[in-house]
């Protein structure tokens, strides 16, 4: 698998020749320290607001550390698996927007199709089991 | 666990001599039939001294041409048994009236049609699909394999662990009976404590693992691979629903995966993700095997539609019309399909808001498939239509999918679909659009690249009489399915209690005949050409076609192309074709090429072990199979020797003396 058939190097050399942005590139020390410093920061708050109970609303400090986890993601992205509008010709950046496109959609969709069901279909509170025994 | 010994409890889990379905007489003539075959094709293998043979030049193979044919001849296997299954089923409700309960008790009924709708899916159309993108894409880029050729045999060879756990299920144990997608709470532990629901489980992620590794491996190929001068916008039409269809097949099948991961957490471990207690929900499974499910037919669908797309074109000697639209409509297709899931489960109660938004965008995906039926009919509006068995499947495709498809809008409608949701009416409808469109689809293909592969055409009379029986079989075999679902009739039962409705299951009964006929006038076409391969044999471009798989010898070399094409036109071989090309004859180079591997073969029947053993519940096997899949794979990546180069003098050996190329086409009536 690591290596391509002849005629994968050969398409790209006549296809994509002399054109920047071929291949991702693989970072430097810099930029693996900082990502490295960025994540480990985007750790760390999470943990300090949770434990320290910085907030006393729980349900702000769940969206914060949500939030907090989808800024870590793009910094994964970036630093570590090098994603930029340039690599492979855009199409890195194609595929990675695609994806996020269906994330959202199938998690979306769910949560609105399963909240509906379980309001609609799942009338099980106390009261309504009794009524169904006792009938 | 059986009452014995302790020790046979470890070393065989829960198998036992009381596994083998000794009582069932139906399943011991199967076997008694199957190894007497498996006998005979195995003895046979052996006397004529063919397993290296095999083993060198197919198992072993990396040529993405050869595990086309491979994926192929597994599609067709599989066909003949889903279909056993069929005609069991039309059987036994077309005489299990009344006091009459048939031949088939329940257990085994539910079994049946659980196997008939996963095998068909699984391990008839996706190998089918799988077969057609391997063999035809490659070529049609100019390319000389796939990106990761490897890959592409361990890919296949996962597909055939699949089928071993599944066949194995025959004899060894039971099937799952929770229906094709196996739904809880049927298909947990409690209600299904047996096997099956196993081997269902097993055999689907090995195989879906090697569905998976193809999609990644087709998107890679046509983004990287096309021959100079082939932009996005020049590839062929099957190409870009290749493309498509991996997309889809990348992105969703991820989602199948982690749904039965967490269906075999709840039977292994005792989770509750899909129980109805300890906070589990049954209706998430519905909800995310279908966000699978729906995408996944038209992973099926969206190849054939590119297959015909080719079709259409040669035998009616025009270009393709409306080639952008064509591309913008499977696109939308990708995306929309991916929107739809609910409509299977409409009657689940999501609320009216829920139902309208997913039955509306069920409905919208009807205008990009309208438009592609348009651009098929105006091009062979005023063509010269070439009445040809590969065109013959494309119009019966023409007329039959149609009515398939409105059935499915009328499903659509949420309020209709509470009185037609698992009805009759249902399975007619998505039997009239798989059957009109992908097994049409894949008999088309068949007819159409046969040549190609294998430098002999296929015999025309048992052709159009496969057809025949086909095209009609089907409609009698399913027209009264439609009625019977809109009198009320639900699907999936074993035995009926109104008399009445009984000459509507004998003549669906019949039909399911006919087209047993259109299934051996295949079986005969086959047998046929090959006794006639002299007279039969056709050169390059048998029919007149457009696109540049047709440009390089019928079989191609291992090399594909000596010299890759360069590309001007979206018809890239009617364009050479057009300005006089000449297969060069000297100045050739050595081709490098991947080498072949048994990897792929080893990997994948550790992976067949390791399920066989999940399924009984033999742990150190799977522990000691798991391992070694990990260290072999692993191993394997240590393999540097994977390149071999095809020298200059074979190159030019095989382009100056091949006998089968015409640099002029013979025409499509030839």
């Amino acid at each position: 698998m690591s290596h391509p058939s002849q005629s994968a190097l050969e398409h790209g050399a006549a296809h994509h020749g002399g054109h920047d942005g071929e291949h991702a590139d693989h970072g430097s020390l810099r930029s693996y320290l900082t990502g490295f410093v960025l994540a480990a920061i985007l750790t760390i708050i999470p943990f300090w607001l949770v434990m320290g109970h910085v907030i006393h609303d729980t349900q702000v400090t769940v969206l914060v550390v949500l939030g907090l986890a989808a800024v870590q993601i793009v910094v994964h992205m970036i630093y570590f698996l090098h994603l930029d509008t340039r690599s492979e010709n855009g199409w890195n950046m194609l595929a990675f927007i695609f994806t996020i496109v269906l994330v959202v959609i199938v998690l979306g969709a769910s949560v609105w199709v399963m909240y509906n069901e379980n309001a609609n279909m799942m009338p099980m509170s106390p009261q309504y089991q009794n009524h169904q025994q006792g009938s | 666990m059986p009452d014995r010994p302790a020790i046979w409890n470890f070393l065989l889990g829960r198998l036992s001599l009381s596994s083998l379905p000794l009582d069932n007489m139906i399943v011991i003539w199967t076997f008694v039939g199957v190894a007497l075959g498996g006998a005979v094709v195995l003895g046979a293998i052996t006397y004529y001294r063919q397993w290296g043979y095999l083993w060198n030049e197919w198992f072993t193979s990396v040529d993405h041409k050869k595990l086309g044919v491979m994926y192929m001849v597994l599609g067709t296997v599989m066909l003949l048994r889903g279909f056993a299954d069929a005609l069991l089923m039309r059987s036994q409700q077309a005489v299990a009236f009344g006091s009459n309960m048939g031949y088939l008790p329940p257990h085994h009924y539910d079994q049946i049609f659980s196997a008939h709708g996963a095998i068909m899916i699984f391990f008839v159309a996706m190998p089918y699909i799988a077969g057609f993108m391997n063999f035809v894409m490659p070529l049609q880029i100019g390319a000389r394999d796939v990106a990761f050729p490897f890959l592409n045999n361990f890919s296949f060879w996962l597909t055939v662990s699949g089928v071993v756990l599944f066949m194995t299920s025959l004899f060894v144990g039971d099937f799952s009976h929770a229906g094709w997608l196996g739904m809880p709470p049927v298909s947990e532990l409690r209600q299904s404590p047996g096997p099956g629901v196993d081997y269902y489980i097993w055999g689907l992620q090995l195989s879906g693992l090697g569905t998976l590794l193809t999609g990644i491996n087709f998107v890679v190929t046509v983004l990287k691979m096309r021959a100079p001068g082939m932009t996005l916008m020049k590839m062929p039409m099957f190409t870009w629903t290749t493309l498509c269809t991996s997309g889809l097949i990348v992105v969703t099948f991820p989602i199948l995966t982690a749904t039965l991961f967490l269906l075999s957490l709840d039977r292994y471990i005792g989770t509750h993700f899909f129980t109805t207690g300890f906070g589990g929900n049954v209706m998430m499974y519905v909800n995310l095997i279908w966000v699978w499910g729906h995408p996944e037919v038209y992973i099926l669908i969206l190849p054939m539609f590119g297959l015909y797309s080719e079709i259409v074109p040669t035998f009616s000697g025009k270009r393709l019309f409306g080639y952008s639209s064509m591309v913008y409509a499977t696109a939308s297709i990708m995306l929309l399909s991916y929107l739809v899931w609910l409509h299977h489960f409409f009657t689940m109660g999501s609320g009216a808001d829920v139902n309208s938004f997913f039955a509306l965008t069920t409905m919208m995906i009807s205008i990009p498939t309208g438009v592609k039926i348009f651009n098929w009919l105006f091009t062979m509006y005023r063509g010269r239509v070439h009445f040809t068995v590969p065109m013959l499947w494309t119009m019966g495709f023409l007329i039959t999918f149609p009515i398939g498809g409105m059935t499915g809008v009328m499903l659509a409608v949420a309020p209709a679909d509470f009185l037609l949701h698992n009805s009759l009416f249902l399975v007619a409808h998505f039997h009239n659009v798989i059957i009109g469109g992908v097994v049409f689809g894949v008999f088309a293909g068949i007819n159409y690249w046969f040549p190609k592969a294998f430098g002999f055409k296929l015999d025309e009379f048992w052709g159009k009489l496969s057809f025949w029986f086909w095209q009609i079989g089907f409609w009698v075999a399913f027209s009264p399915l439609y009625v019977l679902g809109l009198m009320g009739v639900t699907r999936r039962l074993s035995h009926f209690t109104d008399p009445s409705l009984q000459i509507w299951f004998i003549i669906a009964a019949f039909g399911a005949f006919l087209i047993l006929l259109g299934i051996l006038s295949f079986v005969m076409q086959i047998y046929v050409s090959i006794r006639r391969r002299d007279e039969l044999a056709v050169g390059n471009d048998p029919w007149g076609a457009r696109t540049l798989e047709w440009s390089t010898s019928s079989p191609p070399p291992p090399y594909n192309f000596a010299f890759i094409p360069r590309v001007h036109d979206r018809d890239a071989w009617t364009d050479m074709k057009k300005h006089g090309y000449q297969r060069p004859l000297e100045g050739f180079n050595d081709i490098h090429m991947p080498k072949n591997s048994g990897a792929g073969v080893l990997l994948a029947a550790l992976g067949t072990i390791f399920g066989f053993a999940m399924v009984w519940y033999i742990w150190w096997l799977a522990a000691v199979s798991f391992v070694a899949l990990i260290a072999c794979a692993i191993a394997h990546t240590f393999n540097y020797d994977r390149d071999t180069h095809i020298s200059a003098q074979e190159v030019a050996r095989f382009e100056q003396h091949t006998g089968n190329w015409e640099p002029k086409a013979q025409g499509a009536t030839a």
